[in-house]
């Protein structure tokens, strides 16, 4: 398994946010983002996962089977700014809801979703409406959502905002587990989470409206 | 169909807007006959009519927040990565939302039916175009819904958008309902042209409002 993006471009309006960008990684490995704000991480992991067009470059995912047709974001989880999550619903619901809709058909097992909430050390309270909580507590279940359906690729953009050490912590070591299990990690962050097998990723940012990317 | 589920039990939750939309075409029909005057043939007359413009309100009412509410929470971006097709995605979120708030406003219809002194057949007629004109009104703002979603102050334009688009179905729905009433005329051609534009809407109605959603996102 492993992703492979090359020489990938994106704009935003008239302007160039990052040109040439490639890298490769492998089943296991982590790429972690890093640069100052408005340097184009989120634009990066948006491009990446699908949601914006790239301007110029490809993004190839070969799974373990050696199939390239699927599309990176069906087989990927996102972890964008906002927590996906309702907030006139329960915890439970909420995660049971992602759990169906997220599921890919496989047959390999996936956490429950009490077992969820314990791995990100909130079990017991997934009755509550998830309005009721504090931001903190409301981005360690927009992370269990992560565990209840199985994908290998994980699109983190800035995972750990709101959060104190321990859950950083927290989060490090499920995102390692994930990595061993074959994983593949995408991640923009000012915090170091501390993974291992990492790839950086400096992004400087605005390329400038003037670059001439269509050239050879 | 979870999302079905979903969708169900967050429109009946607080600030879910499902009874909002009922309380409005209540509130819209009863202050009819105070303004029309107490001419009970009058109100007889034009009663399928009014019926029908309160439920068009009413349906729209919640139109807007069909896709934004999932955007300004994150979820639109899941939803758009997803294999499922977006289309079927879209169409269930209509059903849903359909489900939730156009259901309501024509089983609530006989009630106002009578506030307008209509007799049996004109409720009943009323009820049946409803039932079959309503989803149209749905499929069709959802389009409406999708283009605006990003957009801060959507709701309004939402409704400018799609309200003439509703035209058609209001026409075929109210002269179904005064065919089914006033002997000369036929009830079923229009009735059948009524559920022709809800399949029409049906099937190009989320197919644009998936194209809309894939291109705004951002």
């Amino acid at each position: 398994m492993h992703l492979a993006v090359e020489k990938l471009a994106a704009r935003r309006g008239d302007d160039l946010i990052f040109v040439d960008i490639s890298f490769y990684l492998t089943g296991g490995e982590a790429l972690v983002l890093t640069g100052r704000n408005g340097s184009g991480k989120s634009t990066l992991l948006r491009v990446v996962a699908g949601f914006l067009r790239s301007e110029k470059g490809s993004v190839t995912f070969t799974d373990s089977g050696g199939r390239t047709d699927q599309r990176l974001s069906e087989v990927s989880h996102y972890l964008g700014h906002r927590n996906a999550m309702k907030n006139e619903l329960t915890v439970a619901e909420n995660l049971d809801f992602w759990r169906s809709f997220l599921d890919d058909g496989s047959q390999a097992p996936t956490a429950s979703i009490e077992d969820a909430a314990e791995a990100v050390g909130l079990g017991g309270i997934t009755h509550l409406p998830f309005g009721y909580l504090s931001a903190g507590q409301q981005r360690r279940f927009a992370f269990a959502k992560l565990l209840v359906a199985n994908r290998p690729i994980w699109i983190l953009d800035e995972p750990t905002a709101a959060l104190d050490t321990n859950a950083g912590r927290l989060f490090s070591a499920l995102i390692g587990e994930h990595q061993r299990k074959g994983g593949i990690v995408l991640a923009a962050t000012h915090q170091s989470l501390g993974l291992s097998n990492v790839q950086e990723l400096r992004m400087k940012g605005f390329a400038g409206a003037e670059t001439e990317i269509w050239g050879a | 169909m979870a999302l079905f589920l979903r969708d169900l039990k967050l429109s009946v939750r607080a600030g879910g807007g499902a009874l909002i939309g009922i309380l409005f075409f209540l509130t819209v029909v009863a202050v009819v006959p105070f303004g029309v005057g107490p001419d009970l043939n009058l109100l007889s007359r034009i009663g399928p009519a009014i019926v029908w413009i309160g439920a068009l309100l009413a349906a729209l009412l919640g139109l807007d927040r069909l896709f934004q509410a999932e955007r300004d929470d994150g979820s639109l971006d899941l939803l758009l990565m997803q294999e499922t097709p977006l289309v079927i995605t879209v169409i269930v979120k209509c059903l849903a939302h359909w489900t939730a708030t156009s259901l309501p406003l024509v089983i609530a219809s006989p009630l106002l039916g009578l506030f307008m002194n209509m007799n049996e057949t004109a409720i009943g007629a009323t009820m049946l175009t409803l039932l079959a004109g309503s989803p149209a009104i749905t499929f069709i703002g959802a389009v409406g819904a999708a283009v605006a979603v990003a957009l801060p102050r959507g709701g309004l334009l939402v409704s400018i958008l799609v309200l003439p688009l509703t035209i058609p179905v209001l026409i075929f729905g109210v002269s179904a309902t005064y065919a089914a009433v006033q002997e000369p005329a036929p009830f079923l051609p229009p009735f059948l042209i009524l559920i022709a534009l809800t399949l029409f809407f049906a099937v190009i109605g989320p197919a644009s409002a998936a194209l809309a959603l894939r291109n705004t996102s951002d």
